[in-house]
């Protein structure tokens, strides 16, 4: 039988995560309305055939509560992780970019967020911000810049050390030139891994501050509020409340952090061996 | 008109109380060819990047022909040809784009540097030692290159590829009256290529 190559598997994986993670997001729209839907007729069902994940005292499916729970979750991680790496990428270019002065400041603002814990962070922005979504997007937005930004500062500072930049800048070639030659090309493997890295992270301290009461309102249907509720009901043997859901956080995680770590290899086979 | 280094001092940062060069001066004419020696850390190298304009000295200045280096715009008249010429090349960019970034390519440049127009479509890797080093010094030769600086370009090759770089590098410079600057241990390649051979004493 013919061996596929490493590189070959690890772009079917891509493919393959890419596409549940988005299939995950978009059944996760489509059952929003249905599994908000209450019918006390069947309240507190253990796993059945009918109902996978049990339902709980509201009568509410439990699977679609989770579908759309994972859904929220990663479109929560995605805003987050974007705006992240967009917050790192401009502070990263502007301390190896703009001088000393600017470098201290950035790399003391980069110092401080890393010196408070990510969590308590969040919530007290989430706070800051008047909770809900627009609190937690905020707060798991502006505490999880600084690793991806001290990684693009040093890949920038070492590239302009480099001597092929010194020696394109002294042919006369262009910063913007550059720039878009030399150092995007170098740097975006780091970047888009830091990135996907991002979400894992993203989608963990979201559901655990709104896990804590400081996220998203308890209507909405997050893994975060589903965990906090079950949390009553599991001395009275409702265990699938918390399990089901729990474990699909877990596994949603796990296939970001497994994507991130393939991205990594595909772009950059050299990392593999360090 | 010369390129010339006045009474310049340099140290690394961290390193201010410890400058690795001292009040150093030296001019290399149009045409000439001027060998510097020393031991290894003696600043050789830093010599080098200050004369290309890499770094700035702590006191003194760099001038070429009259004016200071770091006042020049565009295209640089004094280009380096490193000791390692796979760091001078971009690693993710093919030989070709490199060598059009600094200007229209010369074909009767690359054939007299036996550079093959196939190794335009390769990346650097694909290239050898001695390879690499034919063409980077095809790109430091612009029409608008006056001097340069050769770092050590061809400790790390063969005997037969260092006659083909020394031999074209002089006739080349003879011809354009280049005026070079070729760092070396070797005594007797500086004897052979250079019309004056300077030390660099510790501190100095």
């Amino acid at each position: 039988m013919k061996r596929q190559n490493s590189r070959k598997s690890t772009l079917l994986f891509l493919g393959v995560t890419v596409f549940l993670l988005l299939f995950l997001v978009v059944i996760g729209l489509g059952v929003e309305e249905e599994a908000t839907v209450t019918d006390f007729t069947r309240t507190n069902l253990a796993p059945s055939l009918r109902y996978p994940f049990g339902t709980d005292w509201m009568g509410r499916d439990m699977f679609l509560r989770t579908l759309a729970g994972l859904s929220l979750s990663i479109r929560i991680g995605l805003l987050t992780a974007g705006v992240s790496a967009v917050v790192a990428l401009l502070l990263g270019v502007a301390a190896a970019t703009l001088g000393p002065r600017v470098d201290g400041c950035i790399s003391w603002c980069i110092d401080l967020v890393m010196g408070i814990p990510h969590i308590l962070l969040v919530m007290l922005i989430s706070i800051a911000c008047g909770r809900g979504f627009v609190g937690v997007v905020t707060g798991v937005a502006l505490s999880h810049w600084t690793s991806l930004a001290r990684l693009v500062r040093g890949e920038i500072l070492q590239l302009r050390q480099a001597p092929y930049m010194l020696a394109a800048e002294k042919l006369g070639v262009s910063r913007f030139r550059q720039a878009r030659l030399h150092m995007l090309p170098h740097i975006l493997p780091q970047f888009l891994t830091g990135l996907v890295l991002l979400f894992p992270h993203a989608i963990l301290h979201e559901a655990s501050v709104t896990f804590l009461g400081f996220g998203l309102a308890s209507e909405q249907p997050a893994i975060g509020v589903i965990l906090s509720e079950s949390m009553r009901y599991l001395t009275t043997g409702k265990w699938w409340l918390a399990l089901f859901p729990g474990l699909a956080l877990v596994l949603v995680v796990i296939l970001f952090a497994l994507l991130g770590d393939r991205l990594r290899r595909w772009l950059d086979p050299a990392s593999v061996h360090a | 008109m010369s390129l010339e280094a006045s009474h310049v001092t340099f140290a690394y940062r961290g390193r201010r109380k410890h400058p690795i060069l001292q009040d150093v001066s030296l001019q290399i004419a149009p045409g000439e060819r001027v060998g510097l020696k020393a031991p290894s850390g003696r600043g050789k190298t830093t010599l080098c990047r200050l004369l290309a304009g890499y770094e700035k000295p702590l006191s003194g200045q760099v001038l070429l022909e009259g004016k200071p280096l770091s006042s020049i715009r565009g295209a640089c008249p004094v280009q380096m040809i490193w000791q390692h010429p796979e760091t001078a090349v971009d690693p993710l960019l093919r030989l070709g784009d490199t060598l059009r970034e600094a200007g229209p390519i010369d074909p009767t440049l690359l054939t007299q540097l036996h550079i093959q127009e196939a190794w335009l479509e390769r990346y650097p890797a694909e290239l050898s030692g001695g390879e690499l080093q034919r063409f980077c010094l095809a790109r430091a030769l612009q029409p608008s290159t006056r001097y340069l600086l050769c770092d050590e370009i061809s400790a790390m090759l063969d005997l037969v590829t260092q006659a083909q770089i020394w031999q074209f590098l002089l006739k080349t410079a003879e011809e354009r009256r280049l005026g070079l600057l070729v760092v070396s241990h070797s005594e007797a390649l500086l004897e052979r290529v250079c019309t004056r051979v300077i030390g660099l004493a510790e501190g100095m």
